[in-house]
């Protein structure tokens, strides 16, 4: 029991770390992102059409379409983030509301080009594109030790590809230059600009980097927990990262910390009601679990948090 | 180009009105480009979106239906709306963002159909307690999210939205477990005495529900004005809105105003939940967070947050929201073009802001190049 506790709970908690980190690099760069949601829906869409149009024309086995599918979700997602930065910085709209504008455009948008697209290339109706689920392998050896070898248990091949990408950030956001700027541009963006940082160009890239990471997680629970694309995909998982990053004081340790405990505070749900036999319609109060664990966790982390200090000003050049 | 938005756009005179309706006009136009690229007809488009809402004759109708028939469907329809928008409306005054009018909603509704709504009792006791549940329902709603952000400094974006998913699943696992019809997989169906809609009601031939919260939403927009622009609880609300600091140096309560904000936010909501569920619909569904909760904040934004505004607003989205069954049906259009619509003018009212702020630019231009 312990050990589908673990495996469930990493396949669910990597995804969210991966669209927390993209978070944690718009919000440090002074942009609010609330769209986080919208973006990773929007990536999944353009990842799971690339993957079925693929099938539909090669008919080949599944490996390439699965690949081609994550990297057509990050460009998609990159591409949705720039709505998010030219209503932020080209239009200066007030960054929370843009981000909820962005999330029911791509809910609105994704659900008519699904069903457009399933009725005029594959002539159904239908609402979702079916992907097979994700394959999953075993080391050989490391799965062998107790409990710790549930981590190398039936892994997705995308946890893989999360963590390596997730030390990459890691990297850029403290070790590199523009990373630092970055950081500025949240904190002080006038002193950023007299020092000669562009700031308006170091945020759209962070801004268009988070909907490139909030797609990967987006594309990766589209192939583990639905294995299809559709409205569902909707589901909150979004908002939870943007709650992981506040709980994690908006650095990329601490938030895969709080990634991991809501991963396993609903997997250990699902766990205690299979083993209890309940009927499934209990399943419902067991998924507000990471809901509920949120608020409570931000009753008691909120009042120390330090969010950076221009997060959500509109930067002009003018006012200093 | 910079001259003709001077021209219609410049001067203070009702300039966030005709903004709005700039904006409106801008996405009814890429409304129709995306009609015509999937090979329809736009005008027809529109024409059908109007039918459905019962402001223009259909073709035909079936027996005892006109289109009062439909009218009166659609003010059903924008009773709640008018009732979420306000909520909304409020507390964007106040500078707080409420995307959980949606759960507050679910909270008010339930609540409701439970306790009111599959009891037996009589119409006179049971639509006043209806409301009355779903005022209080949803103020206890808001108030917890406003307690939240001024006590721990919970951002009441992230609050709401945890609360509208925990509360949307209890109340699915409630209604799977106690309250559920085998055929239609919804909540039970409210008692009619308690419905705050008369369901098919016969005169003059024709068969028509009759909104009774309507002339209740109307008056309550008019109130909500009134207290805003007149009362000192409306200064206050609005001056905390406008600058948390500014207000706490002129000695309004900071803690007070945010949780009075939610709590008349929250109250609004309930009452969009019960006209809404025990209204409108008469039953709830299970798994799904009500999406008006949402369309609401595109209302008021488009509104520009004032009570007259917002009805005018929710005028609009309703009509393209209930009249996209009827456009889906007659041109085979998928429904979720509706929601395409009112996303793109979503957008448009989120610059509003930019467009107002680019138009003084070119006024100040213009005036300049005047003087020298």
């Amino acid at each position: 029991m312990i050990n589908t506790m673990i495996i469930d709970g990493l396949a669910f908690a990597l995804p969210m770390f991966i669209m927390a980190i993209g978070g944690i690099f718009s919000e440090k760069s002074g942009i609010t992102n609330l769209a986080i949601e919208g973006l990773q829906g929007f990536g999944a869409f353009f990842g799971a059409l690339a993957a079925v149009l693929i099938m539909q024309a090669s008919g080949v086995d599944s490996r390439i379409p699965y690949y081609v599918s994550f990297l057509a979700a990050i460009l998609g997602g990159m591409l949705y983030a720039m709505v998010h930065v030219w209503l932020c910085i080209k239009f200066k709209a007030n960054q929370v509301i843009s981000g909820v504008v962005v999330n029911i455009l791509a809910m609105a948008l994704t659900s008519f080009l699904t069903k457009r697209v399933n009725e005029s290339v594959f002539s159904q109706k239908s609402n979702k594109f079916v992907l097979e689920t994700s394959m999953k392998f075993t080391v050989p050896g490391l799965s062998k030790i107790p409990v710790l070898g549930a981590v190398f248990t039936n892994v997705y091949p995308f946890e893989v590809m999360i963590v390596v990408i997730a030390l990459v950030t890691w990297y850029v956001m403290y070790r590199t230059p523009y990373g630092m700027h970055l950081r500025a541009c949240g904190d002080n963006p006038h002193a950023a600009d007299a020092a000669g940082i562009d700031v308006d160009r170091v945020r759209t890239i962070a801004v268009i980097l988070s909907g490139g990471l909030s797609a990967v997680g987006g594309m990766s629970y589209a192939y583990s927990i639905s294995a299809n694309f559709s409205p569902d995909i909707y589901l909150g998982f979004g908002y939870l990262a943007i709650a992981a990053l506040i709980f994690g004081n908006w650095s990329i340790l601490p938030t895969l910390g709080a990634c991991l405990l809501f991963g396993f505070a609903r997997s250990a749900g699902q766990a205690i009601i299979q083993k209890l036999g309940m009927p499934s319609t209990y399943n419902d109060i067991v998924r507000i679990l990471p809901y509920v664990l949120t608020l409570f966790l931000l009753i008691f982390f909120s009042k120390n948090n330090r969010a950076p200090r221009a997060l959500g000003e509109i930067y002009d050049k003018g006012k200093r | 180009m910079k001259k003709l938005m001077l021209k219609l756009l410049g001067g203070e005179k009702r300039q966030m009105l005709r903004i709005s309706l700039f904006a409106i006009v801008i996405s009814l136009i890429v409304g129709s480009v995306i009609l015509i690229l999937i090979g329809k007809n736009p005008f027809s488009a529109y024409g059908n979106l109007l039918q459905g809402a019962g402001l223009m004759p259909k073709r035909s109708y079936a027996g005892r239906q006109s289109m009062f028939t439909d009218f009166m469907g659609f003010l059903d329809a924008l009773t709640p709306m008018i009732f979420a928008s306000l909520a909304v409306a409020v507390a964007l005054k106040g500078g707080l963002f409420n995307i959980g009018v949606s759960g507050m909603m679910l909270a008010s509704g339930f609540l409701a159909s439970v306790f009111v709504g599959m009891s037996g009792l009589a119409a006179p006791i049971a639509k006043p307690l209806v409301i009355l549940i779903g005022l209080a329902a949803g103020s206890f709603v808001g108030g917890l999210i406003g307690w939240l952000k001024y006590r721990f400094n919970i951002n009441e974006v992230v609050s709401s939205i945890m609360l509208n998913y925990t509360l949307m699943y209890i109340f699915t696992f409630f209604i799977n477990t106690f309250y559920v019809n085998p055929i239609s997989r919804q909540s039970e169906p409210v008692s009619d005495a308690s419905r705050l809609t008369l369901v098919d009601v016969n005169a003059f031939g024709l068969k028509f529900n009759i909104p009774l919260a309507f002339p209740l939403a109307v008056l309550t927009a008019v109130f909500i004005k009134f207290v805003m622009d007149r009362t000192t609880t409306g200064f206050e609300i609005k001056a905390v809105g406008l600058s948390r600091r500014a207000a706490e140096y002129a000695g309004i309560s900071i803690r007070g105003n945010i949780i009075k904000t939610m709590i008349i936010s929250g109250a609004l909501s309930g009452m969009a939940g019960v006209t809404y569920f025990c209204g409108y619909f008469g039953s709830i569904q299970p798994g799904v967070v009500p999406g008006m909760g949402f369309n609401a904040i595109a209302v008021a934004l488009l509104g520009n947050s004032d009570p007259v505004g917002c009805i005018l607003a929710s005028f609009l989205i309703t009509v393209i929201s209930k009249g996209s069954i009827y456009l889906s049906s007659q041109q085979g259009v998928e429904i979720e073009i509706a929601d395409l619509i009112t996303a793109v003018i979503l957008i448009f009212a989120a610059c509003s802001e930019f467009i107002r702020r680019y138009v003084a630019r070119a006024a100040a231009e213009k005036t300049q190049a005047k003087g020298v």
